[in-house]
């Protein structure tokens, strides 16, 4: 909480507010072919909670806290870069006609 | 401090590049760009957190080396696990997987609210109600999650649930916000037993929530806990002032609960009714009858018709992938254009077991895009064509969704194949499908099965169209 931007209580609503359009803006144009790896993507969106963890982590005092925050980095590591992975495979399948063979 | 505005203007970047990646994924031509675009983002963002050993507390100094070590051990733990198991994961099992790494970030959305409470970090009202509500919805999707993917991985058999059980979950749920409301009430100053107990309540209620859901049913309720991880993390965002974590937690929460509702809508159920209520156990066995029978067809006869159709519609379910033939089937379809065969392969929504399933299990195959079809914008196109072929599926092209009244799927939109003038229905044998529905389908006049395992029938159609064309030359 000692960041040098504040974020306080209004900020916070609109902030919140454009995101939520923002995301449903975005998703609602996708075609129904990439619902799996959209879901697999924003999965991996969500991943940046790892962020998260280290700050928690490495502002840890107590034994408790440095449990629970390397608890939360490798759950929060596993979640982005299994988000990344499997997102990349399945959208490095989709591929258009050869039109040359035809 | 100048370090600060490094990792300010570093987060900055990185929630830029999240948004743009996510845009580029909304066209199949741009996807791949868009995926390495957010995970570029995601790299800065991971490195900008380094940054903030420069700027820690005085008490938490001694500790500093010590939570640097566990900071990169843990990452390394996390990251190698994941990227392992998600390099050798089968296209097939994918909706497990992304069950699985959607309950981690739970996990850790719930862990970074437990140090905040349990560390008496959260200040003032605001603070505190958003670490707590970010703490349940995270651990919910954590233990959530695990079921579903225990589930789908064959590892969790059955739905279980008891008369009342809607009543005891309102009851964990009453208790949780008593406890949450108390927490918040009291400043955050409540005993490390009651915070226990509440993040096991939690826990706990995650899986009572899964544990009833069916099979076919789970990809709506891993959508919604993948909305669930996303608000924790938004929440937990606000809680340690980071607005990246806010962000990007938001959109994905945003963006989770608009797939959901489609998701449940591409069944016709609404999503407190894939919550809340048993599949099927609606619909009495009050099923019309059906008349007339099923005529088999041979496998190399149905192949041969179809090299002289001009053109062809491809129902894929679940059961091709199953066989593992959708490779087999993309050879029979280059055999079938090659012969100047009009192919399109037609897709219901909730076709696999998760929508947008099929298109990847057939893009691992290496079927264009361009060729398949969602069920909108092919189903006028049915009647036009020469044969309708429907593989391994079996509820997403049953009429009885539209007429029969009494049907567990009545209403859920279908795939029009008994519009085609010849439907071949290739199926191991006479069984009912997922829903356990009768088809009356099947016995149309118009309609001819193919007994069989995909595979080997797929390799009898190769095989037949093959001789064919071999002596014509």
């Amino acid at each position: 909480m000692d960041a040098t931007t504040a974020i306080t209580g209004f900020v916070a609503l609109y902030i919140f507010m454009l995101a939520a359009f923002t995301g449903y803006e975005i998703i609602g144009r996708v075609p129904a072919i990439l619902h799996t790896p959209l879901m697999s993507g924003s999965n991996f969106i969500h991943g940046i909670v790892v962020v998260g963890a280290l700050y928690m982590l490495i502002n840890a005092s107590s034994v408790i806290e440095q449990a629970l925050g390397f608890f939360g980095v490798i759950l929060g590591a596993a979640n982005a870069a299994g988000g990344y992975v499997v997102t990349e495979r399945m959208l490095e399948m989709f591929k258009p006609s050869d039109k040359k063979k035809g | 401090m100048n370090v600060q505005f490094f990792i300010d203007a570093s987060f900055i970047l990185a929630t830029l590049l999240f948004i743009y990646g996510l845009k580029r994924m909304s066209s199949p031509v741009t996807a791949r760009s868009g995926i390495v675009v957010a995970g570029w983002g995601m790299v800065i963002a991971v490195v900008a957190s380094f940054l903030y050993v420069f700027n820690v507390a005085p008490e938490v100094k001694p500790h500093l080396t010590v939570n640097i070590a566990l900071a990169v051990i843990a990452l390394a733990l996390g990251l190698g696990w994941a990227w392992r198991s998600g390099k050798k994961v089968e296209m097939t099992a994918m909706p497990q997987m992304v069950a699985l790494y959607n309950g981690m970030g739970g996990g850790a959305a719930a862990a970074i609210a437990a140090i905040e409470l349990f560390g008496h970090k959260a200040h003032g009202p605001i603070v505190l109600i958003m670490a707590v509500l970010g703490g349940v919805i995270g651990a919910v999707s954590l233990s959530g999650s695990l079921i579903a993917w225990g589930k789908l991985d064959g590892r969790i058999n059955g739905t279980w649930r008891f008369t009342g059980l809607q009543a005891f979950n309102g009851l964990i749920l009453l208790t949780l916000l008593a406890i949450g409301a108390w927490t918040v009430w009291t400043g955050g100053a409540v005993s490390p037993l009651l915070i226990s107990v509440f993040f096991i309540l939690a826990l706990f209620y995650g899986v009572m929530m899964a544990m009833p859901i069916g099979g076919a049913d789970m990809p709506v309720v891993i959508s919604l806990f993948n909305a669930f991880t996303g608000l924790a993390v938004g929440f937990e965002g606000y809680v340690i002032g980071n607005a990246a974590l806010m962000v990007a937690g938001m959109v994905v929460g945003s963006a989770g609960t608009l797939l959901t509702l489609l998701m449940a809508k591409a069944m016709n159920r609404s999503v407190s009714n894939v919550l809340f209520s048993n599949f099927g156990a609606s619909g009495d066995e009050a099923q019309g009858e059906i008349s007339g029978s099923m005529k088999p067809i041979e496998a190399g006869d149905a192949g041969i018709n179809m090299r002289y159709a001009s053109k062809v519609i491809i129902a894929p379910g679940y059961g091709l992938a199953v066989a593992q033939a959708q490779h087999k089937l993309y050879e029979f379809v280059k055999i079938l254009q090659a012969a100047d065969v009009d192919v399109k392969f037609a897709i219901h929504p909730v076709a696999g077991r998760m929508p947008g399933h099929m298109n990847v299990l057939l893009a691992e195959a290496g079927v264009p895009y361009d060729i398949i079809y969602d069920m909108e914008d092919i189903n006028g196109e049915f009647k036009e064509a020469d044969v309708a072929i429907v593989i391994g599926a079996n509820d997403t092209v049953n009429p009885a969704a539209r007429t029969n009244k009494s049907s567990p799927i009545y209403g859920m939109p279908i795939l029009n194949v008994d519009q085609a003038k010849q439907v071949y229905v290739v199926k191991r044998g006479q069984g009912k499908g997922y829903s356990g529905v009768e088809n009356e389908l099947f016995f149309a006049d118009n309609t001819n099965m193919v007994y069989g395992d995909a595979q080997k029938v797929l390799v009898a159609m190769v095989q037949a169209v093959k001789a064919l064309d071999g002596g014509g030359h």
